[in-house]
């Protein structure tokens, strides 16, 4: 009984968080005289309004399950991977570079897009690694370490873009040279969906919730997460297992980087990452680390990226705007998350 | 300033840590308060200078019941704390420091405060370098600047928690002079302290305190004797301790040096016996834990050799030692020993054997845990997270955690905070440990666990080892000296050759 209240108890403060996040952003709309019902309006409809918009959503959905898939073993391990941005970059950087390798050889395209895919995993599984050597036997945070990685990767990407793999005549920031239509994931006709992203994506989806629900290496993850010191002393090897949830979490990132070059630009763009790091690192905070819940979330905020885009069209607002819409969220829910502790505490 | 406490109380869960506690001490004194770790001497002091409330009683500061809500409020009172690890804040120049607490003004009056500052530290004959930054200073001279600070705060009572630990006897003189100067200046002084050394030179008048009960108060001149049974109660035999067959050697220590600022512990030679139960003894911070820890692989020793059957494992690491059958149970259970948040089932799938397996046998597990619940009379069930376990059973859970077949085990304060009839428990299981053939070295703070279960005894005082002693040849009062720091003349054991065979 006292569970059920517990949890009922719970939602009613999430729900409370979400009405906040939603009362703060009409709040803003009406100090710059904009009708917020006008807003959401475009919103819902931007999301939903026709079925090139509703596969759009999913195209987003994709990377953004993908990363926080990889996020939630970092998190579950007591780590705060913010250096997923650049380990997608890198994913990228790694797809892209090898397509280029086989571009005019008589190897079969699909085999090229595969080993693609599979070097930009190891390129993000590098990225990560780097931060976690640094944390594990350098000492130096982890935040710190992505952080300054996130701006190599992105000065490296952009040096490709303009340097080595500038287009034929002029280098731009559209990016590199497209590849040709054979070097691209098949997507559903006349929509830019591939079916592949989601089958990955379903994929990874059961592999975290079943690492983290039901192997030792998923306990063993928790249990350093939760107190490092027991979990040495218990017998848990934690620089090993630290570095493990680096690369785990690397491989993610670096399939969603691969995915973004070979299922939805075909080429290197400068924001190759799009952001879907930080917004997974969102993702993973709103839904509390719980491996059940990415899928819905991920969908919300796929929602909310597609849905902006014709704000500036129609009401001439930056479609920015979802952005705070998403980073008043996930403040507002953590707020009221502090709240309930609270209330709950002083009983 | 006269200080009255009038029956505090305070409880920390189960533990009262003060029981009905009355006192009343006079200005102008130097008023020691003694007492064995855990004795209520810190939790009082805490009272008086803000940090803590009490559940009841008061405070009356020249006969006047106050209120103390925090330690800004007791600056006010004129009560200030010289904290065992001086709060200060490193990386600041000292007169930077001492300017912190600084009432009112936004601007800070560098140069008059300067000198106020040399004016104050000359009547002490203290030399401390304005410009010099605080992390550079010895423990003494950190102690040193915080009495200034305090007494330019406007301190009228001062309280010194265990302020001799860590200095030199140099610097322990010139804090002496200092604070008898100040009593006779009229100030209170408090002295929390565990060494009856210090007390005897210093304070006008002690209070004992046990188990959180005021046991009585002593005038100078003191007799030893009579303060260490006050400090650690009549000692009660409990069974006598059995003597299982030692003959091999399982765990070695040859030359070991630890250090950690700001002790320094060693060399120490000693073998530890199969079967046999070490205990060390001492206060709190006397080295015994860095010993413990380095004889495990979590402190890397600055000299010598950690042998496990045979076995160099010098600087090998914790993981290692584990594996070699040595393992060990520190005293903060759910900082170091458990992990808060995971339950006991899954607190045996994390500590199996079966490595390599992926997936979880959840059912096996499940099983297991309730066999160990079982066995080990742990209340709770599988699904508990171990934050929700009570001490007692938190300690059997992390006893019943202990692989198989181990050659040594090395425990911190085995049983504190639990109620007589767990540690009884603890110990019956340890014994059967014994007579598998593990070894058993322990810390304790209770000298009567100490005699009780083991077979020899080393005495830590401020990093100084004693030589191993018989414990059925030892009384508490003799133990009790030792820890204290006295009768240490001619027992310190640099290298000594015990039982080699």
């Amino acid at each position: 009984m006292e569970k059920v209240k517990q949890q009922g108890l719970s939602i009613l403060f999430q729900v409370g968080g979400l009405i906040l996040a939603l009362l703060f952003v009409t709040l803003i709309l009406v100090v710059i005289d904009t009708n917020p019902l006008d807003v959401f309006r475009l919103i819902w409809e931007g999301a939903t309004g026709s079925m090139t918009r509703i596969t759009n959503i999913f195209v987003v959905w994709a990377p953004l399950v993908l990363v926080t898939c990889g996020l939630l073993v970092t998190f579950t391990a007591g780590l705060w991977n913010i250096g997923i941005e650049g380990q997608i970059t890198l994913g990228a950087i790694f797809a892209t570079g090898i397509i280029r390798m086989f571009l005019d050889t008589s190897v079969p395209p699909a085999f090229v897009i595969l080993i693609s895919i599979m070097g930009g995993m190891v390129g993000g599984a590098i990225w990560a690694a780097l931060p976690g050597i640094l944390k594990t036997y350098g000492g130096v945070n982890e935040i710190f370490g992505g952080l300054g990685l996130n701006f190599i990767a992105t000065a490296l990407n952009i040096g490709l873009i303009f340097g080595a793999w500038s287009r034929p005549g002029v280098a731009s920031m559209s990016g590199t040279e497209p590849f040709p239509p054979a070097y691209a994931l098949p997507t559903l006709p006349s929509y830019n969906l591939s079916w592949y992203s989601i089958i990955l994506a379903v994929i990874s989806l059961v592999i975290i919730f079943f690492l983290l629900q039901g192997t030792h290496l998923g306990l063993r993850l928790k249990a350093i997460g939760k107190r490092m010191k027991s979990a040495y002393r218990l017998g848990i090897p934690t620089r090993k297992y630290m570095m493990l949830s680096f690369i785990i979490c690397g491989l993610f990132a670096g399939l969603t980087g691969a995915l973004q070059v070979v299922a939805v630009y075909h080429r290197l763009i400068p924001s190759i990452s799009s952001g879907y790091g930080y917004l997974g690192l969102m993702i993973a905070m709103l839904i509390n680390y719980q491996a059940i819940w990415i899928a819905p979330i991920a969908l919300f905020f796929a929602a909310l990226n597609i849905s902006g885009i014709q704000l500036p069209i129609v009401l001439k607002l930056d479609s920015s705007l979802t952005g705070v819409l998403q980073g008043s969220l996930v403040l507002f829910i953590l707020l009221m998350q502090g709240v309930k502790q609270r209330v709950l505490g002083k009983k | 300033m006269n200080i009255g406490f009038d029956q505090i109380n305070k409880h920390f869960g189960d533990v009262h840590a003060n029981a009905d506690i009355t006192l009343s001490i006079r200005g102008g004194m130097i008023y020691g308060i003694l007492g064995e770790n855990g004795a209520g001497k810190s939790t009082l002091m805490k009272i008086l200078s803000g940090f803590i409330q009490p559940d009841s009683g008061e405070i009356q500061l020249d006969d006047n019941p106050v209120s103390i809500a925090n330690p800004a409020d007791a600056i006010k009172f004129g009560i200030g704390m010289l904290h065992q690890d001086p709060l200060d804040f490193p990386p600041m120049q000292v007169i930077e420091n001492f300017i912190l607490g600084q009432e009112g003004g936004l601007t800070l009056s560098y140069k008059d405060t300067l000198k106020e500052f040399e004016d104050l530290q000359k009547q002490f004959g203290f030399s401390l370098d304005p410009k010099a930054y605080v992390d550079s200073l010895t423990v003494g001279e950190r102690q040193q600047l915080e009495i200034l600070r305090l007494l330019w705060l406007g301190a009228r009572v001062l309280i010194l928690d265990e302020p001799t630990t860590g200095i030199s006897a140099q610097q322990k003189a010139k804090l002496f002079s200092a604070l008898k100067f100040l009593a006779e200046q009229g100030k209170t002084i408090i002295f929390v302290s565990h060494k009856l050394e210090d007390v005897e030179d210093l304070c006008h008048k002690v209070a004992i305190l046990r188990k959180g009960q005021l046991v009585g108060e002593v005038e100078s001149p003191y007799d030893t004797d009579h303060l260490v049974e006050m400090m650690f109660g009549k000692q009660i035999k409990v069974g006598t301790p059995e003597t299982v067959a030692k003959e091999q050697i399982n765990f070695e220590i040859m030359d070991l040096v630890v250090e950690k600022y700001p002790l320094r512990i060693g060399p120490v030679d000693f073998q530890l016996r199969k079967g046999e139960v070490v205990g060390l003894a001492g206060m709190e911070g006397s080295g015994q834990d860095l010993l413990l820890r380095a004889c495990v692989g979590l402190l890397r020793p600055v000299a010598g050799c950690v042998i496990v059957n045979r076995e160099d494992l010098t600087n090998k690491t914790y993981l290692e030692f584990m594996e070699k059958g040595v393992s060990y149970l520190p005293a903060s259970r759910l900082e170091e020993g458990l992990v808060p948040g995971l339950t006991l089932t899954e607190h045996f799938t994390v500590t199996t054997d079966r490595k390599n397996k992926l997936f979880i046998d959840k059912p096996h597990f499940h099983k297991k845990t309730k066999e160990k619940i079982e066995e080990y009379r742990i209340i709770g069930r599988p699904s508990t997270p171990v934050e929700s376990l009570s001490g007692g059973n938190q300690q059997r859970a992390a006893l019943s955690l202990l692989k198989d077949s181990l050659s040594v085990i090395l425990l911190e304060h085995p049983t504190r905070g639990l109620d007589m009839e767990s540690a009884i428990y603890m110990w019956n299981k340890l014994k059967e440990r014994c007579k598998q053939g593990a070894s058993i070295f322990f810390i304790s703070a209770d000298l009567d666990e100490i005699l009780n279960y083991s077979d020899r005894i080393l005495v830590f005082f401020s990093g100084k080892v004693s030589s191993p002693l018989e414990a059925s040849k030892t009384s508490l009062e003799q133990l009790g000296q030792l820890i204290g720091g006295k009768g240490w003349d001619g027992m310190e054991s640099t290298k000594v050759a015990y039982g080699k065979s």
